[in-house]
């Protein structure tokens, strides 16, 4: 027989169309970056993201950018921070509340928290890094009899590019964490460390045989943070890292964000270091 | 009742050809299929047998694609051309969806899937090969393409095994051809002597088997003599393939070569021009395109080929992650050899020898594996290792 029509024209939504979202706050975090709060528009709504996940987001009539996943809730608000670098970036920082987007994920696999169940967790973000861990921190929080010491390494380059700064600085007056802010470069306002996110790890307290790492930031940061920690004795395989490519499709038929054997979208973002460091050595892969 | 089963086989002459043809018609088909155009056997809508490239042959070498008379008048006395059947079921563009403006919000209409059915005339056996490649890419993971698995859906092949090899041909050494191995749904060879021009058809599928129960005279079963010559037709074609590449452990020996001084020299030569992505029957990247009407209510998104070799391909925060050519060849042939084994479980290379012969500089991916084979670990890291 003859088909006429296929399977899929059966209703199910096509894999590459956007779901409306409407904004709902917006909140400058830094003179580039900004916060975005979305709700469902009416029932379409895009599956829960798990911690480490990421979505298209879709401005109307400029295109599409992958952004991680910085927070949400089981009504299905989602929270995304964006930096200004292009043009649909661009066009997501000038939203204002009441403005649509579209949504279409979550894609790809987050933070292995399972894994960490039971052991000392590193937390080193760097940058723009923050947003994509701050749903593992929360997570951590509500469980937070299920992990050993816990260690939050956050940097960026100056003291206005840190985000959530308000958020953060709550995190210090918990007792059941440490925490360390630092940044590359800063004025004679600025109390706090200035150095990479490395330079902070000899002071983290880990038990390193017992530790499990979450590492996000650009992606030279993540690979000598990876390098460091290694260096002081966690397993490699116990050291995951996010890594960022260009993305079209986030199903894995663009090709675009090919890492090596991974499709950064489908197979990522988070990886485990051991799998991907002879890449992360080489220029241009 | 239909007589016909999978398995059966019958002979056309070159007389009763066409009823073939009209059979396909017949049963709801469009045909697509090879023809003649500038200067190349290309594949599009066919109306009749006589457009196929009746009497011409293609001569193929590195960079070099010339079409030329034959001295007799075969139907499929040709190798492969600059198309693939790849653009049949992954369009170069394509509308994926509108979206249009409405109360605040905006509403999402997505690309009907339906369509034709469509019968493939004339693919060889590598591209059936390349077709199992692209169903594993666009319609094996988790997340199906809807537009290539409506279309596919539709789609009936009718296979030709060659009758000759090409000068860049290679597909004994991928295991694709030229022999036809399952996946069609007739199975043609032409046997052009000795005795009458003739075709020996081989039933491959039930759907198969409806349209050669159409066709109209009494079933006559192929004799031994048509089955022993298709045979040795597909012998003496495997026997001059215009190359070879050695397979074994080729996935290993690209992941240990990344920093080989090779792609040094093969990418001082190639020009980034993305011919080879082009005609490629696997390749499958592609980009988005967001069409907007002027009045800002209305826009399309689009989905357009995609190039590795194209600079803009990696752009990460207005900058390539993959700059230089050599990072970019790298990239192709590692994936297309390598890792796309890890990716989908083969290689993304079928050996049609397209890549080589439609290169403007005549780079030949079987010549690089070979200097990478003859000279491994050259200067690189093994991969693992500790820095």
């Amino acid at each position: 027989m003859l088909a006429e029509t296929d399977p899929g024209a059966s209703g199910a939504p096509h894999p590459l169309a956007p779901v409306p979202y409407s904004v709902r706050a917006v909140a400058t975090e830094t003179p580039d970056t900004t916060t975005l709060v979305l709700e469902p528009v009416g029932s379409r709504r895009i599956g829960r993201p798990t911690p480490g996940q990421f979505v298209m987001l879709y401005a109307f009539g400029v295109g599409e950018s992958p952004i991680g996943v910085a927070g949400g809730n089981s009504d299905g608000q989602l929270v995304h921070t964006v930096r200004n670098v292009g043009k649909v970036t661009n066009a997501l920082s000038h939203l204002t509340p009441g403005d649509t987007v579209g949504v279409r994920g979550p894609y790809g696999h987050g933070w292995p928290i399972a894994e960490a169940t039971g052991r000392d967790l590193v937390i080193v973000a760097g940058g723009l890094g923050l947003p994509p861990l701050r749903p593992v921190i929360y997570q951590l929080f509500a469980h937070r009899e299920s992990y050993g010491r816990v260690e939050i390494i956050y940097g960026a380059r100056t003291p206005k590019d840190l985000v959530y700064y308000d958020e953060v600085q709550s995190w210090r007056r918990r007792n059941d964490l440490r925490l360390q802010v630092t940044v590359d470069a800063a004025g004679r306002d600025w109390y706090g460390d200035v150095g990479v996110v490395t330079t902070r790890l000899p002071d983290a307290r880990f038990d390193a045989g017992r530790t499990t790492a979450f590492v996000c930031g650009p992606e030279i940061m993540m690979r000598l943070t990876a390098q460091a920690l290694v260096g002081r004795g966690v397993a490699p395989d116990g050291v995951w890292i996010s890594m960022e490519r260009n993305m079209k499709c986030a199903v894995g038929f663009c090709g675009h964000c090919q890492f090596g054997p991974s499709f950064v979208c489908r197979d990522g973002p988070v990886l485990r270091y051991d799998r991907v460091a002879p890449l992360l050595r080489l220029r241009e892969v | 009742m239909g007589e016909a089963k999978v398995g059966s086989r019958r002979v056309l002459t070159r007389d009763t050809f066409p009823e073939l043809f009209r059979a396909l018609v017949e049963s709801g088909y469009e045909v697509v299929g090879p023809t003649v155009r500038d200067g190349a056997i290309v594949y599009d809508r066919l109306r009749s047998v006589e457009e196929l490239p009746i009497g011409w042959t293609d001569r193929q070498e590195a960079g070099t694609y010339r079409l030329e008379r034959r001295n007799d008048r075969a139907l499929f006395g040709y190798n492969v051309g600059p198309f693939t059947w790849k653009k049949f079921l992954f369009p170069s563009r394509e509308r994926l969806w509108t979206a249009v403006r409405k109360e605040g919000s905006f509403t999402v209409e997505t690309e009907p899937t339906n369509g034709p059915p469509v019968a493939f005339f004339g693919l060889r056996a590598c591209e059936l090969a390349g077709l199992v490649v692209t169903d594993r890419v666009f319609a094996g993971g988790p997340v199906a393409d809807p537009g290539y698995s409506g279309r596919r859906s539709r789609v009936f092949r009718i296979a030709v095994q060659c009758g000759q090899a090409g000068g860049t041909c290679f597909c004994v050494s991928m295991g694709t051809g030229p022999a036809v191995r399952g996946g069609a749904d007739l199975v043609l060879t032409e046997i052009l002597s000795p005795g009458p021009h003739r075709f020996l058809l081989e039933v491959g599928s039930e759907a198969g088997a409806d349209v050669v129960d159409r066709l109209p005279g009494p079933s006559v079963a192929a004799g031994s003599e048509e089955r022993a010559r298709a045979e040795e037709i597909v012998e003496a074609t495997a026997n001059s393939m215009g190359r070879r590449m050695e397979t074994h452990g080729i996935r290993e020996l690209l992941r240990d070569n990344l920093e080989h001084p090779r792609w040094e020299i093969v990418a001082a030569r190639c020009l980034s021009c993305t011919n080879c992505t082009m005609v490629c029957p696997t390749c499958f990247c592609s980009a988005q395109e967001e069409v907007p009407e002027l009045d800002g209510e209305k826009v399309e998104r689009w989905r357009r080929w995609d190039s590795c070799f194209n600079l803009a391909f990696t752009e990460l925060h207005g900058a390539s992650v993959r700059k230089s050519g050599l990072s970019r060849y790298r990239q192709w042939m590692t994936h297309k050899l390598g890792t796309w084994h890890d990716q989908f479980g083969t290689s993304g290379c079928v050996g049609c020898g397209r890549c080589i012969t439609w290169c403007p500089v005549g780079i030949d991916l079987t010549e690089e594996v070979a200097a990478i084979r003859a000279s491994p670990g050259a200067i690189a890291p093994k991969a693992g290792g500790k820095t």
